[in-house]
C-alpha cells in the first residue's frame, strides 16, 4: 500500500522501475504533466487515477476530484487544460443514482475548469474488487507562455509560495471515514488552481522556475522531492504555513504532521527572488488566493532536504512520507 | 489554539532559555534522561536541541511501548489471529513494527485481516459486528492506554461478548527506570518524568527515585515551553543539592493519579512474574496479565500461544541506544542498514522510537557530521 502513498516508496517504484524500463528516451526530470512536441507544437500531457474512500466527502467528490486533479497536474506543469478522456472501473453493485451523481459531479467540474471531455470507457468488475469506482483519467493541454519550469533552474534564495491553507483534502477525508468518531467544520480543498496559476503567471511567469500540486503525501514530499532534483535545501518558516485550526487540531490530537497531509487545491511554486512580492500580490488578489503566502525560500543547506524552524529557533528536517500517515496512540 | 499557542511562544521559550543558561553551573555536564518516548518525538519534533545550552545533554529513556515490546510478542500475536482465522486489532503504531516474518501491515498484504484501531472500545465493536469471528486485540502501552483496555475488558464481559479477546502487552514504567538506574553504565542527574503515564499513576511513585537514589524528578507536559520549564525546575534542584518530585504538567497531572483508571486496572489485570523487554531483558514485576476472571478475554489463557524468542539482529544496538548508552547515530547500523522505511530495531519504527526521531527529525541537519563519528567508530 505504501507505494501508492505518494512518498518515498511511490518514488522508488518510479524511479526503480517505471523511468528505466517504460520513460528510456525522457529527458526532463519526473513531474506531473510530460511535455512532448507534435508536428512542431508544443502538448502538455498528463494521466490520474482516482481511488477514494468515501466516494463523497464534505467539499466534493470522486467525480469532482478526478477533473480537478487532472487539471491541476496540467496546470502545474505549466499547461492548460484542453481536453481530456475518462476510464470508470464500477464495482458490480454500484447505485446508479451514486454514478449519476458522479458524472453529474464532473459535467460541473468541467464546465468550472473550461475543458472538454472529448472520450472514455466502462469496465465493471466483481463486488468487492473495488470501493464502489475508480476513475482513471488523461488529459492534454496546451503551454502557458513565458514559462520555463525545470528544477535543475532553482537557485538559492529563491523564494517558495504556498496558494492557500494545507491539509483541508486529507483530514476532511480521514474525518469522513468515521473511523475517529471527531467531529470538525471542514472541507476538502479540491478545486481547479488553473486560474491562481495563470494570474500567477501573467504578472511573474519569468521568476516562476517550479510549480507542483501537493497531494498525497502533502507540501513536505513535494519539497522534498524538489530539495533532491536540485540538490539545495529547502527552509520553511513553521508559523507561515497557513492551516486552518480545524487541520492544526486533528494533527495535533493525532501525532500527524500537517506538511504530510494531501491537498487538492493548492500548489507550491519556487520563485526567484527579485519576482516573489509581485507573486504573492498576484496571487492575493486573485479570487482564492487570499491566503497564499511565502513560506520558506531555497538555500545551500542542508542540501537535499526540507528544514522546518520555528520562531523560537527550534527546527526540525522533515523528510518525505514513508508509507500512509498513521495516527500514534501511546 | 489554546492549550497549545501558550505553551510554544517565543517570547515565553526565550526567557525559559535564558533562565537555563543562567542557572547551569558553567563547566558542569548534565545528563538529564527524558523517560517516555512522547517527550523524546516533542524535542525532536520542536528542535529544542538547537536552543539549549551544550552542556544538557538529553538522554532518551525506555519509555516507548513499542520499542521495548520483543519481537517475539509481534510474532506470537500474529500467528493466534493466523491460526485461528480472527481479525488482528491493533493501534496504528504496530503496524509497521517488524515481526521474524513481516509486520502486520505486511501479513495484511499476505492476506491476515488486520484493522487499526483508535481505541480498544473499537475493536469491540469489530466484534459486536462480526460475531462469527474471532477478534484479537494486541494491546501494548504503559499505564496510559491501559485503563482503556481494561474498560474494554469489563464491557466485553458485561455484555458478554465471546469472539473478543486482548493479547496483553501492558508494561508498568517504574520497574523500567529500576531498571536504567541499576545499569552500571549508566549515569544520570536527573529525570523528567513521563506525561501521560503519570496523569494514570500520579507521582507518588517516583518519590523513590528522589530519595533512595537522589535524582531530582519533574513531570512534565509535552509541548516547548513545559519541557523547557521542567528543565528549569531540575537544574534549580540540582543547584540547590535537593533530590525530590516535582510536577511541572499539574494541569493534566493529579498527585495521587486517577483514581478510577487505578481501580479499573486493578480489577482486570495483575503483575506478571517476569517479562521480556527488548533490550532491557526479562525484568521482574514489570508487566500486566489479565486475571483469571477475565481468562475467557485473554488470547494467552484462551489460545495456544507458540512462545516464540527471538534474539535481536545483533548488529543492532538497541539495548544500548534503549538505556541511553549509545545515541542513535552511534549504532552501527543507524541510517544505513537500519531507516523508517527498513528498520531494524524496534527504535527505529515508532515515531517516538529515538532513532526514528533522530533519523527523521535531526540527522540530516548534521549528515556530514555524523558520517564522521561512525566512520571513527
Amino acid at each position: 500500500m505504501a507505494h501508492g502513498a505518494g512518498g518515498k516508496a511511490s518514488r522508488r517504484l518510479v524511479e526503480g522501475l517505471f523511468a528505466p524500463l517504460l520513460y528510456g528516451s525522457l529527458q526532463q526530470s519526473l513531474g506531473d504533466a510530460a511535455r512532448v512536441e507534435m508536428n512542431g507544437t508544443p502538448i502538455a500531457m498528463t494521466t490520474d487515477s482516482f481511488v477514494v474512500k468515501p466516494l463523497r466527502f464534505p467539499g466534493g467528490s470522486i467525480g469532482e476530484l478526478a477533473v480537478n486533479g487532472t487539471m491541476n497536474d496540467l496546470a502545474v506543469g505549466g499547461a492548460r487544460g484542453h481536453s481530456m478522456v475518462v476510464t470508470f472501473v464500477l464495482e458490480e453493485g454500484l447505485l446508479s443514482s451514486i454514478l449519476e451523481a458522479e458524472v453529474r459531479a464532473m459535467s460541473n467540474a468541467l464546465r468550472r475548469a473550461g475543458v472538454a471531455m472529448v472520450g472514455g470507457d466502462t469496465k465493471v468488475v466483481e463486488r468487492s474488487k473495488a470501493d464502489g469506482m475508480y476513475i482513471t483519467t488523461a488529459a492534454i493541454g496546451s503551454p502557458l507562455p513565458d514559462l520555463h519550469l525545470d528544477a535543475r533552474s532553482v537557485r538559492p534564495g529563491d523564494k517558495i509560495l504556498l496558494s492557500g491553507p494545507i491539509g483541508d483534502h486529507g483530514i476532511t477525508i480521514l474525518l469522513a471515514r468515521g473511523d475517529l468518531e471527531l467531529e470538525a467544520d471542514l472541507r476538502s480543498d479540491t478545486r481547479c488552481v488553473l486560474p491562481l496559476v495563470e494570474a500567477l503567471v501573467q504578472e511573474a511567469a519569468h521568476g516562476v522556475r517550479w510549480m507542483r500540486d501537493p497531494t498525497r503525501g502533502g507540501v513536505a514530499t513535494s519539497l522534498n522531492e524538489l530539495a533532491r532534483d536540485c540538490g539545495l535545501g529547502i527552509s520553511l518558516l513553521e508559523e507561515e504555513i497557513p492551516m486552518r485550526d480545524a487541520v492544526r487540531g486533528a494533527c495535533e490530537l493525532l501525532g500527524l504532521d500537517p506538511l504530510h497531509i494531501a491537498n487538492e487545491g493548492q500548489f507550491v511554486a519556487v520563485v526567484a527572488p527579485d519576482f516573489a512580492d509581485l507573486a504573492l500580490h498576484a496571487l492575493n488578489n486573485a479570487p482564492g488566493g487570499e491566503d497564499a503566502r511565502v513560506i520558506g525560500e531555497v538555500r545551500k543547506e542542508p542540501a537535499n532536504a526540507v528544514l522546518v524552524s520555528t520562531r523560537y529557533g527550534g527546527s526540525r528536517i522533515v523528510d518525505m512520507l514513508a508509507g500512509d500517515p498513521l495516527p500514534r496512540i501511546c | 489554539m489554546r492549550y497549545v499557542d501558550e505553551f510554544r511562544d517565543p517570547g515565553l521559550i526565550t526567557r525559559a532559555v535564558e533562565e537555563i543558561h543562567r542557572i547551569a553551573e558553567p563547566g558542569r555536564h548534565y545528563r538529564i534522561m527524558e523517560v517516555c518516548g512522547g517527550h523524546t518525538h516533542a524535542i525532536y519534533r520542536f528542535g529544542l536541541k538547537d536552543i539549549l545550552p551544550e552542556d544538557i545533554e538529553l538522554i532518551h529513556g525506555p519509555g516507548c511501548p513499542v520499542c521495548v515490546l520483543p519481537m517475539g510478542r509481534i510474532d506470537d500475536g500474529l500467528a493466534l489471529a493466523q491460526k485461528n482465522d480472527a481479525i488482528f486489532a491493533a493501534f496504528g503504531d504496530m503496524m509497521r513494527v517488524p515481526g521474524t516474518h513481516g509486520s502486520p501491515f505486511e501479513h495484511k498484504a499476505r492476506g491476515t485481516d488486520v484493522r487499526i484501531v483508535y481505541s480498544p472500545a473499537d475493536a469491540l465493536q469489530i466484534a459486536r459486528k462480526n460475531p462469527e469471528r474471532q477478534v484479537i486485540f494486541f494491546a501494548i502501552g504503559f499505564e496510559t492506554t491501559a485503563p482503556s483496555t481494561a474498560l474494554t475488558l469489563m464491557r466485553a464481559k458485561r455484555e458478554g461478548i465471546r469472539n473478543f479477546s486482548v493479547f496483553c502487552n501492558h508494561v508498568t514504567i517504574v520497574p523500567a527506570i529500576r531498571a536504567i538506574l541499576d545499569s552500571p553504565d549508566m549515569r544520570l542527574d536527573a529525570f523528567i518524568g513521563p506525561g501521560h503515564v503519570s496523569t494514570v499513576i500520579g507521582c507518588r511513585p517516583y518519590e523513590w527515585i528522589a530519595r533512595a537514589e537522589g535524582k531530582p524528578v519533574v513531570t512534565s507536559g509535552f509541548e516547548p515551553l513545559d519541557l523547557l520549564q521542567s528543565i528549569v525546575m531540575l537544574l534549580r534542584q540540582l543547584r540547590a543539592g535537593e533530590a525530590k518530585v516535582e510536577n511541572q504538567y499539574k494541569r493534566v497531572v493529579p498527585w495521587e493519579g486517577n483514581r478510577a483508571a487505578l481501580k479499573a486496572m486493578a480489577e482486570v489485570f495483575e503483575l506478571r512474574p517476569h517479562f521480556e523487554w527488548r533490550g532491557l531483558g526479562f525484568i521482574s514485576q514489570s508487566a500486566l496479565r489479565i486475571r483469571k476472571e477475565y481468562a475467557d478475554w485473554d488470547s494467552e489463557q484462551r489460545f495456544d500461544v507458540p512462545e516464540t524468542r527471538v534474539a535481536d539482529p545483533k548488529a543492532a544496538q538497541c539495548g544500548e541506544v534503549l538505556k541511553g548508552v549509545l545515541k542513535p547515530a552511534q549504532c552501527k547500523l543507524f541510517g544505513k542498514e537500519c531507516t523508517p522505511e527498513h528498520p531494524i530495531g524496534a527504535l527505529m519504527v515508532s515515531s517516538e522510537g529515538s532513532c526514528a526521531a533522530y533519523y527523521n527529525y535531526e540527522y540530516r541537519k548534521t549528515a556530514s557530521l555524523v558520517t564522521e563519528i561512525s566512520s571513527v567508530a
